[in-house]
């Protein structure tokens, strides 16, 4: 089983949940479909989405709501 | 003064601000930094510096505990929150002085007060300001709404109680549109602010955003003029003058004593911002809210005032009584501030951080440049784009912008988007030279100068 690795686009924060109570947008282990929406960078206050460009059955943070990431980094892995 | 060092709970330019207000009062600073800015000019000029969390302001510079115990550890005895962040937090204040420090603005009781929109309008009503037609209580319901909007008028803004810096405020047009967006509003106030209360207020067509500042010591209150700050994009102020322009003396003089009045009113301790809608059309001007710290735009005021207001808001915390008359206060000539964002004005404002390549400043006597930039320094992600404030002040405003223009043309930052560019098309366009201007002009002038470029 091959898996593809979602990187960040931009350096910033990584937030999993449109919102602080809302629940994330993707739980661990989730199928994903391509175009879905994985989490949020947050760079100088500015949000942009970060997408799927891959599907898979199930998916894997490989970092925390609300921590600081490199650009490039891998932020979740998606099993296919 | 009962302060001889001081922790400074901030970062950026502001923290900079401060480093040198103290260091002009012969006293030693402390600085607390996030993990991603060990390498700020503000942690280099410290006295001391202590790292208090990861880069995530929610992990550090918002770490109330934290930052108490930063000052504990350093024996600071007096906390500048400056801007932003812990700045406006009554809980904050609260928890500095009961770890026996002495926190540079007003107390937790009077943050908490002229925090609450609701409450401060009742506050300036009593004070004798005039306030926008609209709530004297939050509303019960969207009936008390509908029936109060009728009454002022539409178009009317519902606002939320807990909101401000231009957040947490729809406009409508109509008592159908109203009633559609009272529970969106109310359901947004309570997941954003965690207080769902809402207030209406009546929406003036074309108005100028104008505020004075203001410092108490408790006891004796002055204000120091106007700032003109209509220049905005999506609520955020982008350019920003002192004295305000096109503006009767007279009016000036009651927005000015107005501001006192409110100050009084609440026994005001440090430096603070009364802001005020202004109505060119009938010269009416109406308050809009209180802002109980320094502002970014402080300097336009120093550089017409000749006044130190970092300095005067912590001799004030350090007991002293105000240093000044209010006649001691008066306008000489012109200021202008621009604020320098890493952000490309022709790519829809796209923030970029990055390192600074080379930075070329012109300053002078009349010329200031308040940053914390250095080449070689990286300008990290996690927090505002502010790079710094350009502010030059001139005999007159045409003088002021003449010098502008030629100031902006001199200021070089590279490595990072910035907004000069903007700043030079401002200060070259003639309904700005004129102080055509309201709230609402520069949207529709980026919408013809700057067009957002179509997705690809």
């Amino acid at each position: 089983m091959s898996k593809q690795q979602v990187l960040s686009p931009l350096p910033g924060t990584f937030y999993r949940r449109p919102a602080p109570d809302a629940p994330p947008f993707k739980e661990d282990g989730a199928a994903v479909a391509v175009g879905d929406v994985l989490g949020l960078v947050e760079v100088m206050k500015n949000f942009q989405e970060v997408t799927a460009e891959y599907a898979g059955a199930a998916i894997t943070f490989l970092v925390e709501d609300g921590e600081a990431i490199d650009a490039e980094q891998v932020l979740a892995e998606i099993d296919e | 003064m009962n302060i001889r060092r001081v922790l400074i709970a901030n970062r950026g330019e502001i923290a900079v601000r401060i480093n040198r207000a103290c260091k002009s009062l012969g006293l030693s600073t402390v600085q607390v930094y996030s993990a991603a800015d060990k390498d700020s000019l503000a942690v280099r000029m410290a006295d001391e510096a202590i790292e208090i969390g990861p880069a995530p302001a929610a992990k550090s510079y918002l770490r109330i505990d934290a930052i108490i115990a930063a000052a504990r550890a350093s024996g600071a005895d007096a906390v500048h929150p400056g801007y932003g962040f812990l700045a406006e937090n009554g809980d904050f204040a609260d928890a500095v002085a009961a770890a026996g420090l002495i926190f540079i603005g007003p107390d937790g009781d009077a943050i908490r007060l002229l925090g609450d929109k609701v409450a401060a309008r009742q506050v300036a009503a009593e004070a004798g300001v005039p306030t926008v037609p609209g709530s004297t209580a939050r509303l019960a319901d969207v009936d008390a709404g509908l029936a109060l909007a009728h009454r002022i008028g539409y178009p009317v803004m519902i606002k939320a109680a807990a909101g401000g810096g231009g957040r947490g405020i729809r406009v409508v047009q109509d008592a159908e549109e109203f009633a559609r967006q009272f529970p969106q509003a109310a359901a947004e106030a309570a997941a954003a602010f965690g207080d769902g209360g809402l207030y209406v207020e009546k929406m003036i067509a074309s108005a100028r955003h104008i505020e004075v500042q203001i410092l108490g010591d408790g006891q004796r209150y002055v204000h120091c003029f106007e700032r003109e700050c209509s220049l905005q994009r999506r609520r955020q102020k982008v350019w920003e003058e002192a004295p305000a322009f096109h503006l009767d003396s007279q009016v000036r003089a009651a927005m000015c004593t107005a501001a006192v009045k409110l100050a009084a009113r609440v026994a005001y301790k440090g430096a603070g911002t009364v802001e005020f809608l202004y109505d060119r059309a009938t010269e009416s001007f109406y308050f809009i809210e209180v802002n109980t710290r320094i502002q970014v735009e402080h300097p336009v005021t120093e550089m017409i005032t000749g006044l130190d207001l970092v300095a005067e808001m912590i001799r004030i915390a350090g007991g002293e009584r105000l240093s000044i008359e209010q006649d001691d206060v008066v306008i000489e000539g012109h200021a202008i501030e621009c604020r320098i964002n890493a952000e490309n004005p022709a790519r829809n404002f796209m923030p970029g951080p990055g390192t600074i390549k080379r930075l070329a400043v012109p300053v002078g006597d009349d010329v200031r440049f308040d940053s914390m930039l250095f080449e070689g320094y990286t300008v990290p992600p996690f927090y505002d784009s502010l790079l710094g404030k350009l502010i030059v002040h001139g005999a007159d405003r045409a003088r002021c912008l003449a010098r502008l223009r030629d100031v902006l043309k001199k200021l070089e930052i590279e490595g990072v988007p910035t907004t000069i560019a903007l700043h030079t098309a401002l200060a070259e366009d003639i309904d700005v030279a004129n102080g055509d201007i309201d709230t609402r002009f520069l949207e529709g002038w980026l919408e013809r100068r700057f067009p957002t470029p179509a997705k690809s």
